[in-house]
């Protein structure tokens, strides 16, 4: 018999031949938010800093100033190519001079200082963003190897919570969710901001 | 309202006490447990022997009290902002309720949508089949080095040993599993292995162990934090097998999902050529909708956090983006024969929170390692006794004062105190020799049965109240075998009246 037949054998035999069918779930939990949009931003933005990442607010035509303006103010004066960006960034968000990622080898990725990507959706009430690996948020490996992240989230895009942000998502496409910079809490169960992910988060957080 | 509060006084009314459905043991239907050579589910001392040691450390007893009251607050916090608390964890409950009952369905599942998408599902009976597998994976891959994300499963069936034996090295990534195996140290909790030590204790350890690392390195958090960042960084980029857990697996999706916080998951994640996932087939969940309900539950519980700085999900390959080459390994060691106890199996159901350490009078003062099991406190008293059989950790079931802060807090409502009772019956249960406790309650059995005997008993206590001198209790050192039970209860001192007596002389019959 192979593992797989006595694993479900076994599970057959605990279970008994007499199965009832199992109670529907009660989901009885909210999964709407009735909010308006201007106080979902105003939650987001709460939660986010809560996590010491940083948000910049700016109107649509402002995305690429913003980002680049943020990038300065973090990373001082720069190498304009230090910058990589996820190739699907609209060309009027991207700072000047920008690398687009091309699917180089993640040393190389390291090498970067940092990124800028879009992200699919963003939950206000977890202060959560999440990129799902389309063009405009990039490869995996994009959002994770250089040491600053820029998001530039667009109004429509925030969600009040959990479940809304889930049923906006592919269940197929490489996930990420990510709030607030990199974090441990494993020395005295205190958080500390910045392990191996990146240090910085700054969020550009449109209309 | 909030949803859970410790400490009330009716608490022990709170627990359904159920009653044991006694001929449908893993025993009797011949479903094996956790096999004994191998893994880190028993330990070599018993609970009250390995306590003793850890209540005479008074530095671990600080380092435990001050984080768990810590993550205690933080978690309170968050979980008070939530209003529908009550409601998210009743659904998680009957999820979990609802994916055991059809535990079969889901994984056949699961196993059909996770090779759709390019994986490769494996089958582990036990810890030794599970080490054999992975071993042989990462020995097709050429690799001699592996890097881990922290993952429960792995530290259970002993894999990190398996691999040593074979000439790999699997390196651990998470910061407090870092320090655990810097350290030469066993994990003493679920969520922060390396609980036990304080952030001196932790420099000292990174001094002495890590290569190159700054002389000059304090014990401040984030300098510790930046020296694992510097000691792993150039690891990850080398790696070529990443070896995980997983917290949720989604049936009809085939999506794997870890949650984490320092990002050394992404990089395991993301940047291996080859990822082995090993997960316990109770990790399972339906469907993608339900991970709404875990992904409110779990940080909160877990962390203290609204949300977990990252989570990754995946589904199978995907190409030009992370692994191109994905195995799972799905784990029974223990968990079928868990299933098979209509009212143990409930603590199959645990998401891995960690929340009722945290709260548990017992953990805070005994610590992790003295459970024996990479399973500690009340969730570890009821789940390693399952998974290795209970005579093989016969002393966790006791290490509990019933007092159900546990159930309290379990973000999917786990009734721990009743699975404890339950288990201390199944092991009184299956005592072949006479306790010298057992003869005393059969004895008292018999004496409460008949009034007469009961009258004469009640009179016969009176004469202990020369014992407790005027003393609210009698003294704990009775002689032996009595003081095996006085040492560790107060036995009140039997009142100058009992009830019956002052009724008769008061009504006069």
């Amino acid at each position: 018999m192979t593992a797989r037949e006595e694993i479900l054998g076994r599970i057959r035999t605990a279970l008994g031949p007499d199965r009832a069918a199992p109670a529907p779930i009660a989901r009885n939990y909210r999964t709407a938010d009735d909010r308006s949009a201007a106080q979902l931003l105003d939650v987001l933005t709460d939660r986010l800093e809560d996590y010491k990442a940083t948000v910049l607010r700016c109107a649509p035509s402002e995305v690429a100033q913003t980002v680049a303006s943020a990038l300065q103010a973090t990373l001082g004066e720069h190498p304009e190519a230090d910058v990589v960006v996820a190739p699907g960034l609209p060309a009027d968000w991207r700072p000047d001079g920008a690398t687009e990622d091309d699917g180089r080898p993640a040393v190389e990725l390291a090498g970067y200082a940092a990124t800028v990507t879009g992200v699919s959706v963003a939950v206000a009430e977890t202060g959560t963003l999440v990129l799902d690996g389309s063009p405009v948020c990039g490869r995996r490996a994009l959002s994770l190897l250089p040491d600053c992240l820029v998001c530039v989230v667009t109004g429509d895009q925030v969600v009040g919570g959990v479940p809304e942000g889930l049923a906006r998502l592919e269940p197929l496409a490489p996930l990420t969710m990510i709030s607030g910079p990199s974090a441990t809490s494993d020395i005295e169960l205190q958080r500390v901001e910045g392990v191996h992910g990146p240090r910085t988060l700054l969020v550009v957080l449109v209309g | 309202m909030p949803a859970f509060g410790t400490g009330s006084g009716a608490v022990a009314l709170r627990f359904r006490y159920r009653k044991r459905e006694s001929a449908m043991t893993a025993v009797f239907l011949g479903i094996p447990t956790a096999p004994r050579d191998v893994g880190h589910l028993r330990g070599d001392q018993s609970f009250p022997d390995a306590a003793r040691g850890a209540l005479r450390d008074g530095q671990l007893r600080a380092n435990l009290g001050h984080a768990t009251s810590t993550i205690r607050a933080k978690r309170a916090r968050v979980v008070g902002e939530v209003p529908d608390w009550a409601e998210l964890r009743e659904a998680g409950r009957a999820i979990k309720a609802a994916t055991m009952a059809r535990l079969d369905e889901h994984l056949i599942a699961l196993e059909e949508q996770v090779t759709a998408r390019g994986g490769t599902v494996h089958w582990a009976r036990d810890a030794n089949e599970a080490n054999a597998i992975v071993t042989r994976l990462v020995q097709a891959t050429g690799a001699d080095e592996v890097v881990k994300v922290k993952s429960m499963a792995t530290q259970e069936i002993g894999l990190n040993e398996a691999l040593e034996a074979a000439g790999i090295t699997a390196l651990e990534t998470d910061l407090a599993e870092l320090i655990v195996q810097l350290g030469d140290d066993k994990p003493s909790h679920i969520l922060v292995p390396a609980i036990h030590k304080n952030r001196s204790e932790i420099r000292e350890i990174f001094a002495r162990t890590i290569p190159g690392v700054d002389p000059e390195l304090t014990d401040e958090p984030r300098k510790l934090a930046m020296a694992a960042r510097t000691h792993l960084r150039e690891r990850f980029l080398r790696a070529r097998v990443a070896v995980s857990g997983a917290n949720f697996a989604i049936a009809e999706t085939g999506t794997l999902t870890v949650v984490e916080s320092e990002g050394n998951g992404r990089m395991c994640l993301t940047l291996p050529e080859t990822l082995i996932t090993v997960m316990g087939i109770e990790k399972v969940v339906p469907t993608w909708r339900d991970l709404e309900v875990f992904l409110q539950l779990l940080p909160r519980s877990s962390t203290g956090e609204r949300m977990n700085p990252y989570t990754s999900l995946w589904a199978g390959v995907t190409p030009g983006d992370g692994p191109q080459d994905f195995h799972l390994v799905l784990l029974d060691n223990g968990r079928t024969a868990v299933l098979a106890d209509e009212v143990g199996r409930e603590a199959l159901h645990c998401i891995r929170c960690s929340a009722c350490l945290n709260v548990c009078p017992v953990y805070e003062r005994a610590g992790g390692h003295a459970y024996g099991s990479v399973y500690p406190g009340p969730i570890g008293a009821v789940l390693s006794p399952q998974l290795t059989g209970v005579e093989d950790n016969a002393s966790l079931p006791y290490a509990s004062s019933l007092c159900g802060a546990c159930y309290d807090v379990c973000p999917v409502a786990i009734d721990i105190p009743s699975i404890l009772v339950h288990l201390r019956a199944e092991h009184v249960e299956a005592q072949t020799r006479t306790t010298p406790e057992a003869a005393a309650f059969r004895a008292l059995s018999k004496v409460m049965s008949s009034p007469r005997l009961w009258h004469l008993a009640q009179r016969a206590a009176g004469l202990g109240r020369f014992l407790a001198r005027g003393k609210p209790t009698l003294p704990a050192a009775l002689p032996p075998p009595a003081s095996k039970w006085t040492r560790t209860r107060d036995l009140p001192t039997p009142p100058r009246e009992t009830f019956t007596q002052a009724w008769a002389r008061e009504h006069g019959r």
